[in-house]
């Protein structure tokens, strides 16, 4: 692959993008009218908002059988088959078929800096990582770069909604969901003609997927299997990590260990 | 190896630092980063130490007794059913808790077998300070840990830890609270249960 078809077709895609967008905008504006909204105060004490929780917690249940039976021992017999070099190349692979998507949204974002080094990263990957399998940008000193749609969507202005567990994906947010649909339907790479093969972006993320799941298939285990509400400490972790991924202060985590009555313990 | 073996002789430089500012100094950003350059280096030394699950588990047993606040920690993760336990009650449960940790995160800290654990910063929040770390795994980019360090206790001690913005006592609440749900709000179940987690 070279540059030139990429640059055509990032410019494309910012194109049909716009049509996306305003798509997306409106999904969020049903999503935020017609849904539960958390009142004012609970949202600046950093509560969990979390209206959906009944059904949250039957598709928590089905993600869980998911992995139990299907993921789990995939991902098992892929990381044990797998030499971890071969993992980690498909992982960079992934992450690089992700990177015209990063740029276009580092772009809406206004971020033409961090655009930059998403495209840089795709074209040394590409070139000279041979087809994005190795990371040559990252001996180059190129930082690592990872957004999405519900993080342009934050740089927007939208908060980040009630939480969700989507099936089969796991946490979100009504944002972040929202994130995830337009991500999906504007894969720069999906709109590439010559694709070697159709949604090549799908199975790679599948396979990245798989690899994260074997590779740190303890500390899955531990939350998913050993936690005493894996639902609880899912959506807990989620929503922690999302928050500080996003620069966001996070009211909840504020403790001042002098309030505390530490009296006999 | 290299990268490692340069790790930790700058590790020793700072534990001979450390012995110059005592553990129960003053807090300040000296003595909060010379304690999580202590603590990362022990980390690092157990992880490092190619023993046994168990054996190792016991090494961070004892690291999390001498440098965190373990009475604060215990505390705040009984949450608001730490005013209906009795004194013998949150003795009990603060000895349970600390074993429980130490089990847990021990288990996470064994992934970190070949990586290591770097102090890159420190400042003061309120009454307390941040200092912050770069955890390297092999073949991971390069992830934040970050300890708050306080002196509360009377000496510097860290009280809270995070992960990538995941923070221990929160999560340890939120866990600690759904096992005293499972068992119907029994405290002394819930001490017993946790004898057996991690």
């Amino acid at each position: 692959m070279t540059a030139a078809p990429e640059q055509i077709s990032t410019t494309d895609v910012v194109f049909s993008t716009k049509t996306a967008v305003r798509a997306g905008a409106v999904a969020l504006l049903c999503l935020t009218s017609a849904c539960a909204t958390q009142n004012p105060e609970a949202r600046a004490a950093g509560e969990i908002f979390d209206p959906y929780e009944n059904t949250n917690r039957g598709i928590h249940k089905f993600n869980v059988a998911v992995d139990r039976y299907a993921f789990r021992p995939a991902s098992k017999g892929y990381v044990a088959i797998v030499p971890p070099d071969m993992v980690t190349a498909f992982s960079n692979f992934a992450e690089n078929l992700s990177m015209p998507g990063n740029a276009v949204n580092y772009l809406l974002q206004g971020d033409l800096k961090m655009a930059g080094t998403a495209t840089a990263r795709f074209m040394i990957n590409t070139v000279l990582g041979v087809g994005g399998f190795g990371d040559a940008a990252s001996d180059f000193g190129v930082a690592e770069t990872r957004t999405d749609f519900g993080e342009t969507l934050h740089a927007w202005g939208a908060g980040e909604g009630a939480y969700v567990e989507l099936p089969l994906l796991g946490p979100s947010t009504s944002r972040d969901a929202v994130g995830t649909l337009v991500d999906f339907f504007t894969n720069p790479i999906g709109a590439l003609e010559n694709n070697p093969v159709e949604n090549i972006d799908i199975y790679a993320e599948v396979v990245d997927r798989l690899g994260q799941r074997g590779t740190y298939s303890d500390t899955v285990d531990s939350i998913l299997y050993d936690s005493a509400d894996s639902y609880a400490q899912g959506r807990l972790i989620y929503l922690q990590n999302r928050r500080f991924e996003l620069g966001q202060e996070d009211a909840t985590s504020e403790v001042d260990p002098f309030e505390l009555d530490t009296g006999g313990f | 190896m290299m990268q490692r073996r340069t790790f930790l002789t700058t590790l020793a430089a700072a534990g001979a630092t450390a012995i110059a500012t005592p553990l129960w100094a003053a807090l300040n950003e000296a003595s909060a980063s010379a304690l999580i350059n202590k603590l990362v280096g022990d980390i690092n030394k157990a992880i490092d130490s190619g023993k046994g699950k168990s054996a190792m588990f016991r090494d961070f047993e004892k690291i999390f007794a001498r440098y965190s606040d373990t009475k604060s920690i215990a505390a705040y993760t009984m949450g608001v059913d730490a005013r209906r336990a009795t004194p013998a009650q949150r003795k009990a449960y603060s000895k349970a808790f600390q074993s429980y940790i130490s089990r847990k995160y021990g288990s996470r800290f064994r992934e970190f077998i070949g990586g290591r654990l770097e102090v890159t910063g420190v400042k003061k929040v309120k009454r307390w300070y941040e200092v912050s770390c770069v955890a390297y795994l092999r073949g991971e980019s390069p992830f934040e840990v970050t300890f708050l360090v306080s002196d509360r206790s009377g000496k510097p001690l860290f009280f809270n830890m995070y992960i990538e913005g995941v923070n221990l006592l929160l999560t340890e609440r939120t866990e600690i609270g759904a096992i005293i749900d499972r068992n119907g709000g029994d405290i002394d179940k819930m001490i017993a249960e946790l004898k057996n987690l991690g």
